[in-house]
């Protein structure tokens, strides 16, 4: 990555510190991606991206920002990137997936804080990562309470926007989240200059949801007994879609299903025969991110799908394409937003019918319903999650993880005992 | 197989158990874990050489967190699945609910038809395992079998705090306060059973049998004692503890060479 030096030295990052990231980054990727045997050719993409995750992509920001674009940097599935797409501008996914910024998230935020949030404060504060100075606004959003503190803190630091996610689906719900949707286009139009039309709306939803076609190809590729990717790669796939550009990421994906679709018709597979397969629920998994997946993929298990928002929450349901006013696009954006379910939303049934239809549709024998510590939300969910799938008969093991790998082994020992169990 | 070897290496012990071919045992060892459990493992292999196991005719499956340092194993088998097919075995039942609560975590098994069916398992803090109640009876300057006669003739304390740092400075408050020593004793134990009684309350007990495996088995009060919080009688046996060696032992059985 040494070519990016002066890149990042006009970021204004701790390059000695960033140095540190850059050394273990490798091995992680050595030791979770490049152990593993016929891997689908068209991973080579991602395996570029992550190789190079700090250069190429905030090369090609820093050069959008020189042709007057705007990057803004967002920390949830909820807030719709087509407004900001519409006006020309560029989405980047904020979120912290590494023990590394953990520390310098500590200085400020409890401990008792999950991850996931301290990991992405301490990102912008220990200025170690790229993507988190090069966004010229964050949008943040009132999902959870770390969050919603969180973002007082990172207002002090970076212009920082609001949405106010509903906490529930009612019909007033849903409009309150189209006004919401509404006043962010008018926040994005007066930051970028641009005016947001109906023509450049529709087309923007097109290109996220050509997006998310192509993720769900893939998805839907896992879906067969003939297992045509591992679980991991499938995961690093999803993680990137949040940092990459859209067309480019729907290119990608299409590329991977195409290989997908030929290895299942030429019964290729990437696992023995009989190998269980397991749905992992629970919250996002930032990248970099493996630690589960991983564990799973080497304990005999084989992921076959992740209802989290790093998994089906970010790319299920369309946006409806059909809408000819500003005012009924913006309505079918929040009526797709809000389909999404997750944790924070009272009550989340939705979630849990989601789960029952996946392990349906992907032919699932477990589950396995991990939270990140302290996170609250779907710490407590894990109660009817398990009650409903066992009623379903569906074996799930519940798990509590952070991004340190003090834990490893005694994840191992459960998640081994859970496979051992399915396998009878 | 004439020789069917379970070798459980366990935080603070390592059991292993010789099954023949009839699943009898032939032998019972017992040792600490020591700091190298590579180490243990090799000790295990002499001892079990000098009492006449003959390695070609043998299968060899490790389980116990240190089930990886067993380089013999003919393979590795986690700890609940153990516990859960030594329980049935040694308690003469396919339906059996398993406590074990271990030097370092605290292991709830249900087995439905001779199959583990789910499980719950404590290793996040100490407080709520073995290595609790050590930490206390050392505290209380009495060997953990004093620890359990002591607790049976108090009453009236409760140790409220949940992580074994706090506990142990709210016993030595105690003792300051010259409360009496059976009364802690009593607290100390009273807390550990609370803890496990909750966590069973996750698991659906009803209707089948329970047991108390690992270190804490030989404890008649502790076992009285959850018996009363869980409402069921708890069943111990004088091999609890090896239960988890008696099912990779079993394992071994099965092993085709
Ligand atoms: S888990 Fe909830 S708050 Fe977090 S990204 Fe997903 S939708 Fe947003
Ligand atoms: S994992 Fe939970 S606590 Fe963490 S950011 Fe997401 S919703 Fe908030």
């Amino acid at each position: 990555m040494s070519d990016y030096v002066q890149m990042w030295k006009d970021l204004g990052m701790d390059l000695e510190t960033h140095d540190l990231l850059c050394q273990v980054l490798p091995t992680a990727v050595g030791d979770v991606y490049l152990t593993q045997e016929n891997r689908p050719t068209a991973m080579d993409f991602w395996d570029l991206v992550i190789s190079e995750v700090h250069g190429i992509r905030p090369a090609e920001l820093i050069a959008a920002q020189k042709e007057g674009r705007k990057v803004f940097g967002t920390f949830c599935v909820y807030v719709p990137d087509e407004v900001i797409v519409a006006a020309n501008g560029i989405v980047t996914g904020l979120c912290g997936g590494s023990q590394f910024w953990v520390p310098d998230g500590e200085t400020v935020l409890p401990k008792s804080t999950c991850p996931l949030v301290k990991a992405s404060v301490g990102a912008r504060l220990g200025r170690t990562c790229p993507f988190f100075r090069i966004a010229d606004m964050y949008v943040g959003e009132t999902t959870c309470d770390g969050k919603k503190k969180a973002y007082e803190i990172l207002g002090e630091d970076v212009p920082m926007y609001i949405m106010d996610v509903p906490q529930m689906k009612r019909e007033k719900d849903i409009l309150k989240w189209k006004d919401e949707i509404a006043e962010f286009a008018k926040k994005v139009e007066e930051f970028t200059g641009n005016k947001i039309t109906v023509e450049n709306l529709a087309e923007a939803i097109r290109v996220i949801n050509e997006k998310r076609k192509a993720l769900q190809r893939v998805y839907d590729c896992r879906k067969s007994e003939c297992l045509p990717i591992s679980g991991r790669d499938a995961l690093l796939m999803t993680q990137i879609s949040f940092f990459d550009d859209p067309v480019r990421c729907a290119q990608m994906c299409n590329r991977l299903a195409d290989e997908l679709e030929q290895r299942i018709k030429d019964g290729v597979s990437v696992v023995p025969a009989g190998t269980k397969r397991i749905l992992v629920t629970g919250t996002p998994l930032a990248v970099p991110n493996w630690k589960l997946h991983n564990i799973i993929e080497t304990s005999g298990g084989a992921v076959v799908c992740e209802e989290m928002c790093t998994g089906t929450r970010y790319f299920e349901n369309l946006v409806d394409e059909s809408k000819t006013t500003l005012d009924e696009q913006f309505m079918a954006l929040s009526e797709r937003y809000m389909k999404t379910n997750c944790a924070c939303f009272t009550p989340n049934t939705g979630r849990i019918d989601d789960i029952l239809r996946l392990c349906n549709e992907y032919k699932v024998d477990g589950v396995i319903d991990c939270s990140l510590k302290f996170c609250c939300l779907y710490d407590t969910e894990k109660y009817s999650v398990s009650r409903a799938l066992k009623d379903a008969g569906v074996p799930v093991l519940s798990l509590e993880t952070d991004y340190t790998d003090t834990d490893a082994e005694q994840l191992r020992t459960r998640i081994g005992a859970f496979i051992e169990m399915i396998n009878g | 197989m004439k020789y069917n070897i379970g070798i459980d290496i366990g935080s603070t012990c390592a059991k292993t158990v010789v099954l023949d071919g009839d699943k009898n045992i032939l032998h019972r060892l017992l040792q600490p874990t020591g700091w190298s459990s590579v180490e243990t493992a090799e000790a295990i292999h002499d001892k079990l050489t000098e009492l006449g196991v003959d390695w070609n005719d043998a299968a060899v499956v490790a389980t116990g967190y240190g089930r990886i340092s067993v380089p013999y194993a003919d393979k590795c088998v986690t700890e609940i699945t153990c516990h859960g097919k030594g329980a049935c075995h040694i308690f003469g039942s396919e339906d059996i609910t398993v406590i074990d609560i271990g030097g370092q975590d605290t292991k709830l098994i249900c087995v439905e038809d001779g199959m583990v069916k789910d499980f719950i398992m404590n290793d996040k803090c100490s407080a709520g395992t073995g290595r609790f109640l050590e930490i206390m009876a050392n505290t209380l300057s009495v060997k953990l079998d004093e620890l359990c006669e002591l607790a049976s003739h108090g009453g009236g304390v409760s140790i409220s705090s949940m992580c074994t740092v706090f506990a142990e400075s709210e016993v030595i408050s105690l003792i300051g306060r010259g409360e009496q020593k059976q009364n802690i004793a009593f607290g100390v134990v009273d807390s550990i059973v609370k803890k496990v009684a909750t966590q069973a309350g996750r698991l659906h007990l009803a209707g089948t049998k329970v047991c108390l495996t690992g270190g804490l088995c030989d404890f008649e009060y502790v076992c009285r004692q959850l018996s009363a919080a869980l409402k069921s009688q708890v069943l111990t046996h004088p091999d609890g503890r090896y239960a988890g060696a008696i099912g990779a032992a079993l394992s071994a059985a099965s092993i085709k060479k």
